[in-house]
């Protein structure tokens, strides 16, 4: 039967084309469908074309410094219209990127919007949703609407902005991620509701550019998941550079004019506060694409909006698996592929562990950096298990030094009895890059010992990762 | 330049052997030829000679060191000029150690140099002593080599190894989830729990000849402790014991045997083997030969093999070996063991020709001075215990062998024959089979062959 596969894959962000090849990999008959995209908000519209945005933020604060490193940069300047032009561009390159993979693996893609209708059926229909401007062009040669079978079918619709009553987006005063990575003139200031990764990411960007920034956040601690010390080194950065923070507070609603948005402010301790901007970004997170797609018909369970799966993508519907954002948080681009490669190879019947959401990093490409992986110092404390902390320094690193980024801290948090790592904790310079080593440590159960016996480059951020896991045992040789 | 005396290889399979002695010592002049030392591996006893000519600078190894491995410096020849003090300084091995205490020395070494914390020197012992107890001293390579036998090594996360040794639990037997089988934390908390299966319990894998689990039996401490201290004398296991234990350990594991006994009338064979040993020249008093009936046997067992060359098999795994000639073992025992020399081609070879090879194997065997080919391989194996009036008994297949043959004394038994009761000489055989390779009716054939020749011994000459 030409309608006919191994396996259907809804939606075809970093998830699904990943589940996609990796059926295809195992001999599957495999379709993938998308309404929007491909590759997804994180192609598209998140991780990589902010990544290019922050990339020119990066060059161009470089620019402003040029004198302390000996040199003169002349007469700079930034052109916001070329600057998201680059990222639309590399958006558009790693969607096109996304349609010969699966093409080279050859997956079909079906176009529309699909309805689970009954196990292992879906019928795709016409695209009810206005697509996000300026719109990639859709790939060539895809199927079209009608009823398409396979015995095993992977809900892979990822999430949206989350939006909070009577702060409603409205593509004008009040944006999210869409309208904040495309803005047609630098405004002059702005309040960012969230403090979160992509709250901070654009707090980090526009203020780099000079605009005056104001981030809103509910709790007491900016970049909430972080472990605490390392988000106060954040924070005092990030104020160092103009930034100003308002913690433990609530925005109750918002006025709007013209040219500016007004966001009234409840502060926690007490008392309130009003603040005024050309815009306010909406960035309180993600809600899950779970409308529309037949799962209640199904039966299919949710909790707190999500898809429930048991590590390995299973729904409580034999048939229906789910993966990445849908599937719950943490809600990373590298957690849905991940969860997409285990969901496929738990159909093919191989033998693999569950996704270990405790060994899942998260890295936010502020500057400074953050990265981090496992717990936070107060969580594993709370286990109440006895833990070895190591702390170390950017300034006692000679390539820290030598690159002009002397600020950063790595911290390691080992279970005192066994000597598991138990979480990692980076501020600074490329530890984005770095926090890998970590998870890889992680992955592989490595202890101390192991990785004080690694022999680590000099000279490299990287030393400073050593340093950490030495200092945790009292040993750490450059502080 | 000072030159390196490295441990040899006395077969392609060697890997490690016993420096059993030094025929020389320190400052002693040798030229090429000379026999310098003697190496014991499992079965064989051979003799090193010098290669090149000079003055023995350093003996590195000791007389009486075990598990030396194949390329080991075991001492440096110093050429004409050349001091002691000139010679390289291979990595100290340990002296004549006893395998147990090895690891906890290595782990200490290991130690000291890595200015290890904490409890790690025992972290290590623990690791060493689970993963690389085969190779218990492979700190008496003087290369740095990787523990050799990678079969015995059980990949465990570090974390694992530390969780293990602190629940006291043996990391080899944790069943792994991880890639490849590597045991991960979860399974070290599963075998804690109890949930988790250990190796023990589970069954072994019929499909991989040799690599099947094998149950342990009981350890060292727990026979002595059955024992009053002063009961007993207590004999080190020398290669050669270790090797019969391990091989038949194995063959008893994993080679399903099947025993089937027949009687042999013998009064033919023996006419025959007085008239062929009549006929013998003599020579300075004695005579040329005197044929045994283990050398009748020994022939005959070849051409029923030949006659029934479906029985002359041998498993290998996702195959069998049809052996195109009898290449019949013989069992000789020595004190302290047993070899199995090989007399190949033995259904080409006649009766004087088997008599006087196996003469000249079992010499040597006694000896030890067989060289590894001449005791590997072949696809069956006689065991003769008559001379001891045994009168029957089932032998343990020697793997890779398919089957053997035991062999009961010959002795005057009291038959009946058509109504008649009469007299006549018999001998009793049992044919231990591989069931893997030849089935019940096919060994009963070759039986049946071999009893047909016997009986009629003239047949052997067709």
């Amino acid at each position: 039967m030409a309608n006919s596969y191994d396996l259907i894959v809804i939606g075809a962000g970093p998830g699904g084309y990943i589940a996609a090849i990796r059926g295809a990999q195992l001999g599957m008959k495999v379709a993938i469908v998308e309404r929007e995209h491909m590759a997804g908000i994180c192609s598209n519209w998140g991780c990589i074309p902010t990544k290019a945005l922050l990339r020119s933020a990066e060059v161009y604060s470089h620019m402003e410094h040029a004198a302390s490193y000996g040199l003169n940069a002349g007469n700079y300047s930034a052109d916001i219209t070329a600057v998201v032009q680059r990222s639309r561009g590399i958006a558009g390159q790693m969607n096109n990127g996304v349609q010969f993979l699966m093409k080279k693996n050859k997956v079909d893609i079906i176009w529309g919007e699909a309805k689970l209708t009954k196990p292992g059926e879906i019928v795709v229909g016409k695209i009810t949703k206005k697509p996000v401007e300026p719109q990639h062009p859709p790939p060539k040669n895809t199927l079209g609407e009608g009823t398409y079978t396979a015995k095993n079918i992977i809900v892979a619709t990822g999430a949206r902005p989350r939006v909070l009553p009577g702060i409603e987006p409205d593509s004008d005063r009040i944006w999210t991620y869409f309208e904040a990575m495309i803005p047609r003139t630098m405004p002059k200031s702005l309040a960012i509701m969230g403090s979160g990764a992509i709250g901070i990411e654009f707090a980090s960007f526009y203020r780099t550019f000079g605009v005056e920034v104001t981030v809103i956040e509910l709790l007491p601690q900016i970049l909430p998941v972080e472990d605490a010390e390392i988000a106060e080194h954040v924070r005092k950065r990030l104020e160092k550079r103009g930034i100003k923070f308002l913690t433990d507070a609530k925005v109750t609603r918002v006025d709007k004019t013209a040219t500016s948005v007004t966001a009234h402010i409840e502060l926690k301790g007490g008392g309130t506060q009003q603040i005024t901007a050309n815009h306010l970004i909406s960035a309180v997170g993600v809600q899950c694409n779970t409308e529309n797609l037949g799962l209640e018909g199904l039966g299919v369970k949710l909790e707190r909006g999500a898809i429930v799966t048991d590590g390995f993508g299973r729904t409580n519907v034999a048939g229906v698996w789910a993966i990445g954002d849908v599937a719950g948080p943490p809600m990373l681009a590298h957690k849905a592929e991940h969860e997409a490669v285990v969901t496929v190879e738990t159909i093919a019947g191989l033998h693999v562990h569950a996704l270990d959401k405790s060994k899942v990093p998260g890295c936010t490409y502020c500057d400074p950096q953050v990265a981090s992986v496992g717990m936070t110092e107060a969580k594993a404390r709370e286990t109440g298990r006895e833990i070895k902390v190591g702390k170390f320094p950017f300034i006692g690193n000679g390539k820290a030094i030598a690159l002009g980024e002397p600020e950063g801290l790595v911290k390691t948090i080992f279970d005192a009895k066994t000597g598991e790592l138990i979480g990692a904790h980076l501020v600074g310079a490329e530890v984005t890059e770095l926090i890998q080593g970590f998870v890889v440590a992680m992955n592989l159960e490595t202890t101390e010992e192991d990785l004080i016996h690694t022999i680590f480059p000099h000279p490299t951020l990287s030393e400073t990762m050593k340093e950490s896991v030495l200092a945790a045992y009292g040993r750490a040789l450059n502080v | 330049m000072p030159i390196n005396i490295t441990m040899p290889a006395l077969s392609p399979t060697m890997e490690e052997g016993t420096l059993a002695k030094w025929h020389v010592k320190e400052g002693d002049t040798v030229s090429s030829g000379d026999v310098i030392a003697e190496i014991e591996t499992d079965k064989a006893t051979m003799e090193v000679e010098a290669v090149d000519e000079g003055k023995i600078g350093k003996i590195v190894v000791a007389e009486g060191t075990e598990n030396v491995k194949v390329n080991a410096v075991i001492a440096v020849l110093l050429q004409d000029g050349e001091s002691a003090d000139a010679a390289p300084a291979p990595t100290p091995a340990p002296k004549a150690a006893a395998p147990e205490p090895a690891p906890k020395a290595e782990a200490a070494a290991t130690a000291e140099a890595g200015g290890l914390m904490r409890e790690n020197s025992a972290t290590q012992a623990g690791a060493a002593s689970s993963s690389a107890s085969s190779s218990a001293s492979s700190s008496a390579s003087a290369k740095a080599e990787a523990p050799s036998n990678g079969s015995d090594r059980t990949f465990a996360s570090p974390l694992a190894r530390r969780l293990a040794k602190d629940a006291n639990i043996e990391i080899s037997t944790i069943p792994g989830s991880g890639p490849h089988g590597r045991v991960v934390k979860a399974d070290v908390e599963a075998a804690k729990s109890g949930k988790g299966a250990t190796k023990a319990a589970q069954a072994p894998t019929p499909a991989s000849p040799g690599g099947a689990t094998l149950a342990a039996g009981m350890t060292k401490a727990q026979v002595l402790g059955l024992y009053p201290e002063d009961s007993y004398a207590l004999i080190p296991n020398d290669g050669m014991r270790k090797t019969v234990a391990a091989r038949l350990t194995e063959a008893k594991q994993t080679v399903p045997h099947f025993y089937l006994t027949l009687d042999c009338r013998i009064d033919a064979l023996m006419e025959a083997r007085e008239q062929l040993n009549a006929a013998a020249a003599v020579k300075d008093g004695k005579p040329a030969y005197k044929l045994s009936v283990n050398d009748f046997v020994m022939k005959a067992w070849a051409h029923a093999l030949i006659k029934v060359p479906a029985a002359n098999a041998t498993w290998a795994g996702d195959a069998i070996l049809l052996h195109k000639h009898a290449d019949v073992a013989v069992a000789v025992a020595v004190p302290g063991g047993l070899f199995t020399p090989v007399v190949r081609s033995c259904e080409t070879k006649s009766l004087r020709q088997i008599s006087e090879e196996v003469k000249d194997l079992a010499g040597r065997a006694r000896n030890k001075k067989l060289a590894p080919h001449e005791y590997q391989g072949g696809s069956t194996a006689v065991s003769n215990l008559g001379m001891f009036g045994i009168k029957h008994f089932a032998a343990v297949i020697n793997p890779p062998h398919g089957t053997i043959l035991a062999v009961g004394a010959g002795e005057e038994r009291v038959y009946a024959d058509k109504g008649q009761v009469k007299i006549g000489q018999f001998m009793t055989v049992t044919l231990s089979c591989d069931h893997r390779s030849v089935d019940g009716a096919l060994g009963a054939e070759l039986l049946a062959a071999f009893k047909a020749i016997v009986e009629t011994p003239i047949m052997m000459l067709a």
